[in-house]
């Protein structure tokens, strides 16, 4: 496995799924946060990925 | 000599914890949040499996100036418990640095080190009411 994106999924899915057990009382609470933070975590690295691209370290 | 009614209770929430941070998710079971603790159960080690899978290195320990981070790395990775020492006794998280996903292999050891620490702490709160 060596997809950048496919790791970086699968990380932000796991990081989410802890931080809304431990945050979050009820299920419903739950996915909801934990899908926020998921796509938080998904759009952070799209758009850092696209800023280190135009502006290389 | 039988405890006393301070001890016992502080007796137990030192062995939730200790159980917490050997099993992830075994201090939720423990407290009976089934579903939580079967969640972590699960989540955190894969996350720990994957990274030795993608090879990610079990940073060892050492205090060494020139490199500390190595020693912090370390602390993290024994976070995950049992199953860090099952994994180094069975020769695993040699690390290839050669390889693509070596920074995201040491990335998912260490973090899966880190939120056990933190699901340790949330079994502590539960047991003692804050949660």
């Amino acid at each position: 496995m060596r997809s950048h994106l496919v790791l970086l999924s699968i990380f932000a899915f796991l990081v989410s799924l802890v931080f809304a057990l431990l945050n979050r009382d009820t299920p419903r609470e739950q996915a909801q946060f934990g899908g926020l933070l998921f796509a938080g975590f998904l759009a952070a690295g799209i758009v850092l990925g696209w800023l280190m691209y135009v502006f290389p370290l | 000599m039988p405890a006393t009614a301070e001890e016992t209770p502080s007796r137990s929430l030192v062995l939730l914890c200790i159980a917490a941070w050997a099993i992830p998710g075994a201090g939720h079971l423990w407290l009976g949040r089934t579903a939580k603790g079967a969640l972590l159960l699960v989540a955190l080690p894969f996350m720990f499996v994957l990274g030795l899978a993608i090879d990610g290195r079990l940073f060892p320990f050492q205090l060494s100036l020139a490199d500390p981070l190595v020693g912090l790395a370390a602390f993290a990775d024994v976070g995950i418990g049992l199953i860090y020492f099952v994994a180094s006794a069975l020769g695993y998280g040699g690390g290839e640095v050669r390889a693509v996903t070596y920074e995201y292999g040491n990335t998912f050891l260490v973090v899966a080190g880190l939120l056990n620490l933190l699901v340790v702490i949330d079994a502590y709160d539960t047991a003692v009411g804050r949660k």
